[in-house]
């Protein structure tokens, strides 16, 4: 089932997400990977300031190509979530919202979605010039440094992901598996 | 001897390195195309349909297909009838690596030290393979490589006694534990045989073949088709989230070997395959 997820991304609108539902985000979300990750995780340790709120916050794994004259951006589909587990529990026990990536999570990921009524995302990975279309605009707001690493605010229109674990813990990764795996195996009992 | 300009190099590698990032070889191309028509599972077919899609937006925008634009793998098979003038051809690859990379609007995503990861800003050094081969020809292919699925990648020295039995169930295994992570359906290169550095780059060569051809030895034929079908019987589907096209194809490349050993490497590559050629 099709469903919208407007700005702001507050816990309220997350509640009723369920895994293997499709979700077009429009609003603010702020781009982190490997890198930022790290430095943002260590301002926390350090009590200094973000780049952003982090409450409330959707943070998509990305780092994108650079961007053509006159596009806001260039390719941009999610990175492997798993380099971000070492960091993911710290943001969500903040208040993030939502991650965007692909790939499992680790347990205590798991957990922390469940913990905090968080939501992890899907993009579809290796279609960047797709996912660009829905890309209206994009700042740098940190870590310029990193280069594609660095940490951008976009805002997205229609940004197509899928629900993978929602807050009551259910994870497509393991029902999308079982529900095919299923379904061959009605297919064979039909022709027996 | 042939007098070949390493600038000619460049030039090549530079053109090639936006040509194969914003677009996928016919092989590729249409084994996608195939599997979207033929996926029996919805979610999964509504998947190869994006993955169809992206392919068109990114052919007509001239725009990369993945904003991972890799590391530049370069392959070259030069003739020993060759003589490359106008300055070093390492640096001359290198050069084109980081014109394409700049003037492509592609992702540099290379850190100079493993450790201490700051980026060289260029995509440089390309990872280079040189082979001399007879005649006076240079072959060029140019490979840029992923990092979600390279990270999945692996190696085993196996004892002789597991066979092909062992080598089915280390590259099933692979696979399997791989998932979602490396973009799905992937492209499986098997190296078998040969030495611990060897059967890596046997297992990375593979995945330059065309996956329309298969092994040219009814044997290893057999054995592609077979870890093909195994592969796709794990229901890991399009981005994992279930279905029959988990691989679009298993390429098998082998060398001899020691008494003692029977080396085995896997090297996974998402559906963005992406390779091309040039013979100068």
């Amino acid at each position: 089932m099709e469903k919208t997820l407007l700005f702001p991304f507050t816990k309220d609108k997350l509640k009723d997400l369920r895994a293997g539902d499709s979700v077009l985000i429009t609003g603010t979300i702020y781009t982190a990977r490997d890198a930022a990750h790290a430095r943002i995780v260590d301002m926390i340790e350090k009590g200094e300031d973000l780049p952003f709120k982090i409450e409330d916050s959707i943070i998509y794994y990305v780092g994108p190509t650079p961007a053509k004259p006159g596009m806001p951006i260039g390719s941009a589909g999610p990175t492997t979530s798993y380099r971000m587990d070492a960091y993911a529990p710290t943001l969500l026990d903040m208040g993030q919202a939502a991650m965007i990536g692909k790939g499992e999570r680790s347990p205590a990921v798991w957990d922390a979605v469940v913990r905090n009524n968080a939501v992890y995302f899907a993009a579809i990975g290796g279609v960047g010039a797709l996912i660009a279309k829905c890309v209206i605009d994009s700042e740098i707001i940190a870590f310029e440094d990193l280069g594609a690493e660095a940490v951008r605010k976009l805002t997205v229109k229609e940004l197509p992901v899928t629900v993978v674990i929602d807050s009551q813990g259910n994870d497509l990764y393991k029902i999308g598996r079982e529900r095919y795996l299923k379904s061959v195996e009605e297919k064979q009992d039909k022709i027996k | 001897m042939r007098q070949l300009s390493v600038k000619k190099i460049t030039k090549a590698i530079k053109e090639m390195a936006i040509e194969t990032n914003c677009s996928l070889t016919a092989d590729v191309r249409d084994r996608i195309f195939e599997a979207e028509k033929s996926e029996p599972f919805p979610v999964a077919k509504n998947i190869l349909g994006k993955i169809h899609e992206n392919i068109l937006i990114a052919e007509e925008n001239k725009m990369p297909l993945c904003q991972d634009t890799g590391m530049a793998c370069v392959f070259l098979e030069i003739g020993q009838d060759v003589h490359f003038t106008g300055g070093s051809l390492e640096d001359a690859i290198n050069e084109g690596v980081r014109q394409g990379y700049e003037e492509g609007y592609l992702r540099k995503s290379v850190v100079k030290d493993p450790l201490r990861r700051e980026n060289t800003g260029d995509n440089t050094p390309a990872s280079i393979t040189f082979k001399l081969v007879e005649g006076d020809k240079v072959r060029i292919v140019f490979a840029p490589k992923g990092f979600g699925s390279e990270n999945m990648s692996r190696i085993a020295m196996l004892p002789p006694s597991a066979g092909a039995e062992g080598v089915k169930e280390f590259v099933v295994n692979a696979c399997a534990d791989a998932g979602a992570n490396p973009c799905p359906p992937i492209v499986v290169g098997v190296g078998i045989g040969g030495t611990f550095d060897k059967v890596a780059l046997l297992a990375k060569e593979a995945l330059l073949e065309p996956i329309d051809k298969p092994s040219s030895d009814p044997y290893y034929r057999d054995l592609e088709n077979e870890l093909l079908d195994m592969i796709n019987a794990l229901g890991i589907g399009p981005q994992g989230l279930g279905g029959g096209t988990t691989a679009l194809a298993v390429r098998i490349k082998t060398a001899p070997t020691h008494i003692a050993g029977l080396p085995v490497a896997v090297n996974i590559n998402c559906h963005v395959s992406r390779h091309g050629e040039r013979i100068l």
